[in-house]
């Protein structure tokens, strides 16, 4: 029962944050997941960055769509309040959610059928209209839930498990969310932990609608040779442009990287993005370069992974609709009701 | 010859125009001035799905005794659409008149020889006095107003004042706006007789108000407390975002410029209803607005909020369907899929307004039943509530009323070591308690979900737990019986066996034709129904009637069949009485179909009725 404190102090020898929680506090119930399925990996990522960022775990709304990546806000912060909410629509349940509350994190977990097919649209919108957010697709070219079949993601050529080749062009949600105006986009691997940890920790410290496209193999339906989805496919056509460390408040920088191999990025709240090159011209403070670059090398068959883009200054949509700083689901009666001498003038306008 | 028409304030005007031609605020300033010579009146636009081209026809119902739905019949034609001349010409009724331009001569036989006709040279007029084509079209119809304010013995002061007040700060316009106006009286004094329909000063109109429905489900929105809208553009429901959009400008800004309020234009429906879940979800007060093809797409995210019991508020200003159906024409025709709306078995409540005034009241209270109730509420308007100005009595607000938020716990209940179960029902009514997110570190989170779960929101698969669940909310079904809107009811002068429910835009015809039938002989206890589900009364009022007369606005007669279903009626004591053609229904068409019926069944002579 979630509701329960979890007791904390079993295990004196773990190491806490600056909460004093230790790893345990921002962890959910067991995973009812594939053994070994890649989800699982990124929710670790989330528990991990979660825990470095020392952030109130009651103090994250963790909303999500329907599919196997969609269960996976059960098994991340048990203390947090959870949405699982239909198919394709987490988007607007979220926007709903960040509008009725500006102080909370918002966390999107989504998959690639739940936001490339039935989602588009409202993926699309979320994006376009800036909600402060962080949004992952938890991406394996496939259905897993309902087992196996193509999504949207799935590469032109992929095969599928039982052997069936796919012969629609697949939808490149990074590449959208760029096109759409995202501030923060993202890919990585949820094999690599050390790119995948810092991007959400940086995501989470953005101010605007943040997307991470996460490639996440499926080891029941999209992990055999002919898939571009499955671990080994992915490992040899990783093509990371950058890793990244996120500072947080008053850590001093450190300069341990030979000049012009660091990019320095400071965001809205004041975190520090260091940002080690690793393809020396790739600049993620250009969005058309990106859009190209992405373009190009997917043309030549790999997968461009690292932070891909960032405006450090970007609005979001309590920005564009100049809402009150106090939360909207604390104004009272007080705040919200005109009164009756309101209403006689009203009245006395409509005679 | 029939003899001519004769009334002093009971009469029927309609306007026949073409759609985009600027004749709306012009018979908006006629209706406008017969109101505030203190005579009541009802007004009805019936427009195209269309910006400019078609025909669009504006009745204006005037009424010293108060009758302020639909009469039926024409008593003045203002015909102003040659497109429509044939039908209109056939619908006035004997002994009425004919007001049209008679700058082209016309053919003998397109007249008839039973009303009497008026013609003005409106277009010659108009083009004597002016030179630029708008100018043309848009002084026309001033120019007929101030003819027809001499034929029907209009106050002229009275227009000039309502002028001044449509330009304040425009008033530059104001001048040639009466210049127009007196070129009509001029010549229509000069040139014709008066008619035998007159408007005369009374004191009949009161503290009464004259505004849209959909403005004042707008207005209650915003006293309702409600900090989130998120919508889609969908005619008729689109005024009532744009009202608490207005209304929001005026009341929800703080000196810095900062709304303490947010509207979003969603994508679409689906949309709407996601932002409106996730925002009451987070302890907003929500709201969307639509009509019946929005709630279509709505569903799935309907039934997730019945079965996950996050409040919503859902304003249906119906419209004819199916499909696009009538999409500018009016009809309750959203009953069953709003009560029944999503897969599996869910149940919903609605209410249903008489007019502006409740759509004001209704429109705060639902927020309340939300929050109370942890279920979406819907506020079932029509086009004709919704998009007419309609006379009611004015808004009324108890300054020491607070927003009901219903069961939410507190950091400071969770602290205090209070049980907290998401599903558990600690108090008999069927409704748990529940908690905003972010409200306490350790205590009172829980995952929301459209799954199976227990009474700790613990995800389960299990039968009992399954039964256990979807029985409470049906023990909360029985909660909201007690919460709704009480049904309104209305004695005849002597006992009897017959009885009459109906609801919504139909309540001014029927009262009205209550009060005709009742001069009939036929006695007919009547019953206003303004809530699902039915409470006590309900079902009692249906006991203790042999025979009841079930009035709506659809072919279908889904409120008998609400009623059949949830009250075990037998279906042969309710009597269907269907108006479906996407005209506001009449109080003749209601008087004629009871009295015929009634008259039917004893076998008495038929009384001839107009339909
Ligand atoms: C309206 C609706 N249609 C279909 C489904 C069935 N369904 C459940 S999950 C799913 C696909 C999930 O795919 P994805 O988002 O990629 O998640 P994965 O399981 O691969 O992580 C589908 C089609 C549903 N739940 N709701
Ligand atoms: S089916 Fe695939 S996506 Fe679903 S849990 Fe198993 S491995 Fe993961
Ligand atoms: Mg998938």
């Amino acid at each position: 029962m979630t509701y329960l404190q979890k007791p904390k102090l079993h295990h004196p020898q773990l190491p806490t944050n600056g909460l004093g929680f230790t790893h345990r506090d921002y962890e959910g119930a067991i995973s009812t997941l594939c053994a070994g399925c890649g989800h699982d990996s990124i929710s670790s990522a989330i528990i991990q960055a979660c825990f470095e960022l020392s952030l109130p775990p009651h103090r994250i709304a963790k909303l999500s769509g329907i599919g196997c990546s969609s269960k996976t806000p059960t098994y991340f912060l048990g203390q947090a309040h959870g949405f699982n909410s239909v198919h394709g629509r987490m988007p607007s349940v979220l926007t709903g959610a960040n509008v009725a509350n500006r102080e909370l994190i918002y966390l999107g977990v989504s998959g690639d059928g739940d936001s490339a097919s039935i989602g588009l649209g409202q993926f699309a919108h979320s994006i376009r209209r800036g909600v402060n957010m962080v949004y992952i697709v938890e991406n394996n070219g496939v259905y897993g839930l309902t087992k196996g079949q193509f999504s949207a993601t799935s590469d032109l050529g992929s095969k599928s498990k039982k052997g069936a080749v796919n012969t629609d062009s697949p939808i490149d949600l990074v590449s959208m969310a760029l096109q759409l105006g995202a501030s923060f986009v993202g890919r990585s691997f949820s094999g690599d932990k050390r790119q995948l940890v810092p991007l959400i920790k940086a995501a989470i410290n953005h101010h605007g609608a943040a997307f991470i496209d996460c490639i996440s193999p499926c080891i029941a339906f999209n992990n055999h040779a002919g898939s571009t989805k499955g671990f080994d496919f992915v490992r040899e056509h990783n093509e990371a442009v950058n890793y990244m460390d996120v500072m947080i408040g008053r850590e001093p920088i450190v300069a341990d990287y030979a000049p012009g191999t660091v990019e320095v990025v400071t965001q809205h709240d004041g975190s520090v993005l260091r940002l080690r090159k690793l393809v020396e011209h790739y600049d993620p403070s250009d969005r058309l370069a990106a859009i190209n670059y992405l373009q190009e090398r997917s043309a030549s068959g790999e997968i461009v992974t690292g932070l891909l883009y960032v405006d450090p200054k970007a609005d979001d949509l309590h920005d564009h609709l100049n809402t009150v700083a106090r939360p909207l689901n604390e104004l009272g009666t007080a705040d919200l009701v005109p009164g009756a001498a309101a209403l006689d003038k009203l009245n006395a306008s409509l005679r | 010859m029939p003899k001519p028409i004769t009334s002093v304030n009971d009469f029927v005007v309609k306007f026949a125009n073409v759609n985009g031609s600027g004749s709306a605020s012009a018979n908006q300033l006629f209706a406008k001035s017969i109101l505030r010579m203190g005579v009541p009146i009802a007004s009805r636009n019936i427009f195209p799905s269309n910006i400019q081209g078609l025909p669009t026809w504006f009745e204006v119902r005037v009424s010293g005794a108060n009758h302020l739905g639909r009469r039926g019949g024409v008593d003045l034609m203002v015909a102003m659409n040659p497109q429509t001349w044939d039908a209109d010409i056939a619908s006035i009724d004997p002994g009425g008149y004919l007001f049209y331009d008679s700058t082209k001569p016309l053919p003998l036989s397109k007249f008839r020889d039973d009303i009497n006709i008026v013609g003005l040279p409106l277009t010659q007029i108009c083009n004597q006095a002016y030179k630029d084509a708008r100018q043309r079209q848009l002084f026309k119809n001033i120019i007929y107003v101030g003819a027809l304010a001499w034929l029907l013995g209009i106050d002229l002061g009275v227009i000039e004042q309502l002028l001044g007040e449509q330009f304040k700060g425009k008033d530059k316009l104001i001048a040639p706006n009466i210049q127009a106006l007196h070129m009509g009286r001029d010549y229509a004094r000069d040139h014709l007789p008066q008619i035998g329909l007159k408007v005369e000063h009374t004191d009949a109109v009161g503290d009464r108000i004259f505004i849209d429905g959909n403005s004042a489900a707008g207005l209650g929105a915003v006293y309702g407390g409600a900090t989130v809208a998120a919508w889609y553009p969908i005619t008729p429901s689109t005024s009532l975002a744009e009202a608490f959009m207005r209304y929001c400008k005026r009341f929800r800004h703080e000196a810095d410029g900062k709304a303490r309020y947010a509207i979003i234009q969603a994508e679409d429906e689906l949309a709407s209803i996601g932002m409106v879940i996730g925002a009451a979800w987070n302890g907003a007060r929500a709201f969307t607005a639509t009509s019946g093809p929005g709630i279509s797409l709505m569903q799935e995210f309907i039934g997730l909020a019945y079965f996950a019991e996050v409040p919503a508020v859902l304003f249906n200003v119906q419209r004819g369907g199916p499909s696009t159906g009538m999409p500018t024409r009016t009809q309750q025709a959203d009953l069953v899929s709003c009560a029944y709306a999503s897969h599996g078995d869910t149940k919903h409540v609605m209410v249903f307004p008489e007019d502006p005034a409740e759509c004001f009241e209704m429109g705060a209270q639902a927020f309340d039943l939300a929050d109370r109730l942890q279920t979406p509420i819907f506020v079932m308007l029509d086009l004709d509530i919704g998009m007419n100005d309609w006379l009611c009595r004015p808004f009324a607000w108890d300054d020491s009323r607070q927003l009901d938020r219903g069961k939410v716990m507190s950091a400071a209940d969770l602290e205090s070591g209070k049980q907290f179960g998401r599903y558990l029902d600690v108090d008999g009514d069927g409704i748990p308690y529940r908690t905003y997110p972010g409200t306490h570190a350790t205590r009172g989170a829980y995952f929301t979900r459209g799954t199976t779960k227990d009474r700790f929101a613990k995800y389960s698969e299990d039968g009992a737990t399954y039964v256990d669940n979807v029985n409470r909310l049906l023990l909360k079904w029985e909660t909201a019986k007690r919460l709704v809107p009480a049904p309104v009811r209305r004695d005849a002068a002597k006992p009897t066996n017959l009885g009459v429910l109906y609801y919504g835009s139909t309540t001014p015809a029927m009262n009205e034709a209550l009060g005709t039938l009742e001069a009939q002989g036929v006695h007919v206890d009547a019953m206003r129904l303004r809530g699902f589900p039915f409470s006590d009364e309900v079902e009692d009022f249906i006991a203790r009637h042999d025979r009841i007369f079930v009035v709506e606005q659809n072919r279908d007669a889904q409120m008998r069949q609400l009623l059949i279903n949830e009250c075990e009626v037998d279906p042969a004591k309710l009597v269907r009485v269907l108006h479906f053609d996407g005209t506001p229904v009449t109080a003749r068409y209601i008087t004629g179909a009871i009295a015929g019926l009634v008259n039917a069944s004893t076998a008495a002579p038929l009384r001839k009725v107009v339909g």
